[in-house]
């Protein structure tokens, strides 16, 4: 615990020509004094932050949504585009009809990863949770469980593990290799690279802003070198406003993978 | 073979250079980044020819897109998985 809050002493006092080298961000970045410890459980931001999320998502939709009326109010109506967006550019793009099920699944996915990565960028908080893997990986667990439950209910025990590793008219030769490579890429790689895919953006992201926001508290110096410092805050700046960008697009590739796989599950005879 | 196994991550260890994991980044990013390249290319070439069929391949271009950078991106995670030791 002492090393990093050393470390974040060092970062607070230190200017170039003054004979501190650059305090370069890293992992330790990521790393937070618990805020409780509880019987050697630490509770910390990232967690903290995760759960405010939580609860904005559910009292969000809770007030927009418990007592829907005919024509909406204003409250009504944001969660109604949020909805719209997620049913006709996610659900019903991908999954077709049968999608209408799987809207409120995919609709807190992509609702809670959305607000969690937007953290990265809102004062205070300014960390996003999802650049911490067991976030990530938690929702892809959840989303492969999803898949796998669905791609057996559908089609029954024989008739799901042809869905997972099967593919229909290949030559004799080829099948033992591209079954072993389909199960590799429906059964290990998908879930991987689902949560590898947001938790690298996001821990990139946090990167970046980090990067230049610790430059240009580093080179603000009553010398020339301030002008250099300016140029870092306003890619700084930058960095946020694409992060902005980022934060969405990951949110909803997320979302969309989600509902690719769950498409995949339900299609008949493959 | 397990045992030549650790035998080969210590000798791994014992050889690791300081840095090498952004060089192999650096790499990891050549790929993708040309793949991003066209997916995002053609798809605004298909876009220009076929505006009706916008919003199809919208979501086909983000999925292409997600694809090829998450090869970036293991790039990006593999040092610090086979680094951390």
């Amino acid at each position: 615990m002492s090393a990093h809050t050393l470390l974040a002493e060092s970062e607070a006092n230190c200017h170039i020509f003054s004979g501190c080298g650059f305090p370069a961000p890293g992992l330790h970045s990521f790393d937070f004094k618990p805020i409780v410890s509880v019987a050697g459980l630490h509770f910390t931001k990232p967690m903290l932050l995760a759960i405010i999320c939580m609860l904005i998502v559910v009292g969000f939709f809770w007030a927009a949504f418990a007592k829907p009326k005919l024509v909406p109010g204003k409250l009504q109506l944001v969660g109604e585009i949020g909805y719209n967006f997620i049913a006709r550019s996610i659900a019903r793009e991908v999954i077709g009809k049968k999608g209408d099920k799987y809207i409120p699944f995919l609709m807190s996915i992509f609702f809670f990863v959305w607000l969690m990565n937007i953290m990265a960028i809102i004062p205070v908080a300014q960390f996003p949770s999802t650049s911490r893997f067991a976030f990530p990986a938690a929702l892809a667990a959840l989303v492969f469980v999803t898949y796998m439950y669905l791609t057996f209910k559908t089609h029954g025990l024989k008739g799901g593990v042809k869905n997972l590793v099967w593919i229909e008219g290949l030559p004799k030769f080829l099948v033992p290799l591209i079954v072993l490579l389909e199960f590799i890429q429906n059964v290990i790689t998908r879930p991987f690279t689902l949560a590898v895919r947001l938790w690298a953006n996001m821990f990139a992201g946090h990167m970046l802003i980090v990067m230049f926001s610790v430059a240009a508290w580093y080179l603000l110096t009553p010398t020339f070198m301030s002008v250099i410092a300016g140029g870092s805050f306003v890619l700084a700046a930058g960095m946020t406003a694409f992060e902005l960008l980022i934060q969405f697009l990951q949110a909803y590739i997320f979302t969309l993978l989600a509902s690719i796989y769950i498409s995949g599950a339900l299609e008949e005879g493959h | 073979m397990s045992a030549e196994l650790v035998n080969l991550a210590a000798a791994g260890n014992a050889m690791q250079i300081k840095g090498l994991g952004a060089l192999a980044y650096g790499l990891a990013a050549i790929g993708p980044g040309i793949g991003i390249g066209v997916v995002f290319g053609h798809s605004i070439e298909a876009m220009a020819r076929q505006p009706e069929a916008m919003g199809i391949i919208r979501t086909n271009m983000f999925l292409g897109f997600a694809l090829c950078e998450v090869l970036a991106l293991l790039g990006l995670v593999v040092p610090f998985i086979f680094g951390a030791a």
